[in-house]
């Protein structure tokens, strides 16, 4: 039952992907002031970096937020 | 009357405020196409935390007794850049981080060789990434080394992370690799050691944990106001998975150290859409899922919407929030079975919920921060977590920019 969900819940995420893409636009690179805004950067923030590492050790769930999956320990 | 013309003066400056407007041009061609092939700086990044946290569910102490700690973490990171003699660009991140903590659990491991308050420790981690890339095409390739040393864990870690960029520079793919050869000084309670247990007199065993993961990122430009991209980074790790000073208490009444399989396969999927709402608003979201073979499965979702309220100063409020369904291994203080194989106490791997909330401000004036030109940036975050295990914690953050 679980996993048959979390299947429903992943084909609505990659349908829900596959129609953004199709509605992609070509942007040319002088179009491009608010993308390059410090704020819509596609990553999480230098400053996250700590909040990243604490969620890590106090969170069972890792990776795919750009913050560290693995590699030194910290695990007081 | 009197209406009517100062109906039409608004108009007036309204209709001259867009003349004022720049027009964007398309960038003129530098026809020499010449590249000062000097090393230069880029930037300098100084990140600093405080986290303190509170709790009552210490691993430790089999899931009871304070989970008490505070880290105080530092790091220095520093760009360089150099083109060669193709045009090519070389660019060197070096990054050197010190993490000191106190944590009062820690004590606990063996609490009649400990005089003061708490238990602490420093953590140093130097890495050295190597990028060389194309700037005209975007496409860029490099390789990483990192080390991490603490008092009973060693990390040596390697990575390898590619680019590419499509010809409208609107789609861009990364793959990263990443392995680390860690050694992890097997320190047991001080019920379960045998032998001389003076601290330094004894010759501790290690073991080693070694993790390895491969990153697969996509990145889309939707509109000029719009961009997302889809991470996808299953990992792999193999070795000593428990923490073996952690104590678990059975039915039975008998106390073991820590045991967890020896392998475990994580497979987070994560997708960040970022929206530029208009000139003042900017909302950033993440959604990510996670699931491992020990049975967790999380559900984290984020929200930020930065205020700008001028061109160089804006205000962050931001959410967390994360559902996370816990390890079959888990049980709480005194309620593990002894026929069973693994078993943990430890509630990081338990069933919860939690929230974290806060806020950030990011000051970036053209003429430097505090009138200092070469300090480019300062942001600021304070976030206050709390967990349905009733574990809370609060930490701050510093990043400051130098260019």
């Amino acid at each position: 039952m679980k996993s048959s969900r979390t299947f429903v819940f992943l084909s609505i995420l990659a349908f829900s992907i596959i129609g953004m893409l199709s509605a992609c636009s070509s942007v040319k690179p002088y179009q491009k002031s608010k993308l390059n805004d410090a704020d819509m950067i596609l990553s999480a923030r230098k400053a996250q970096k700590f909040e990243q590492s604490f969620q890590l050790y106090r969170e069972g769930a890792s990776g795919a937020n750009g913050g560290k999956s693995g590699g030194g320990c910290g695990c007081n | 009357m009197r209406k009517i013309y100062l109906h039409v003066l608004f108009m007036y400056f309204g209709i001259l405020s867009t003349y004022a407007q720049t027009r964007p041009e398309a960038a003129k061609v530098d026809s020499s196409k010449y590249q000062s092939r000097k090393l230069k700086i880029d930037e300098i990044n100084l990140v600093s935390a405080y986290y303190h946290q509170d709790g009552n569910n210490s691993a430790v102490t089999g899931g009871i007794g304070t989970e008490k700690l505070s880290d105080f973490a530092n790091t220095i990171d520093l760009q360089m850049s150099k083109f060669n003699k193709k045009g090519k660009k070389n660019t060197f991140l070096f990054e050197l981080g010190v993490d000191h903590y106190t944590s009062a659990s820690s004590d606990k491991i063996d609490p009649s060789t400990i005089s003061s308050a708490s238990s602490a420790d420093i953590r140093i981690y130097p890495s050295l990434n190597w990028t060389h890339s194309n700037e005209e095409t975007g496409n860029s390739f490099g390789f990483t080394g990192s080390y991490s040393t603490e008092f009973d864990y060693q990390s040596m870690g390697a990575a390898f992370n590619l680019t590419r960029l499509s010809k409208d520079k609107n789609t861009q793919f990364d793959f990263k690799l990443q392995a680390f050869l860690d050694q992890w000084t097997v320190i047991l309670p001080i019920e379960l050691r045998t032998g001389n247990t003076e601290r330094g007199g004894e010759q501790y065993d290690t073991a080693p944990r070694n993790s390895f993961s491969a990153s697969f990122s996509l990145s889309q430009v939707i509109n000029q106001k719009f961009q997302a991209s889809l991470i996808l980074e299953p990992s792999y790790q193999k070795g000593l998975l428990a923490t073996k000073y952690q104590r678990d208490y059975f039915t039975d009444g008998s106390m073991r150290s820590e045991t967890l399989p020896d392998k475990r396969y994580k497979l987070p999927i994560g997708l960040r859409m970022n929206y530029f709402l208009d000139d003042r608003f900017v909302i950033r979201t993440f959604y990510r899922y996670y699931m491992d073979n020990w049975g967790i499965r999380a559900h984290t979702a984020e929200l930020e919407i930065p205020v700008k309220i001028n061109s160089f100063f804006s205000i962050s409020p931001f959410y967390r929030y994360n559902n996370q369904m816990g390890t079959k291994y888990f049980a709480p203080y005194g309620q593990h079975q002894a026929s069973e194989q693994y078993f943990t106490s430890d509630y990081d791997l338990s069933t919860f919920s939690s929230d974290f909330y806060g806020a950030g401000i990011r000051f970036a004036p053209p003429k430097g921060v505090f009138g200092w030109q070469r300090l480019n940036m300062l942001e600021l975050r304070y976030g206050h977590y709390s967990r349905s295990t009733n574990l809370v914690s609060n930490i701050v953050s510093l990043n400051l920019k130098f260019k």
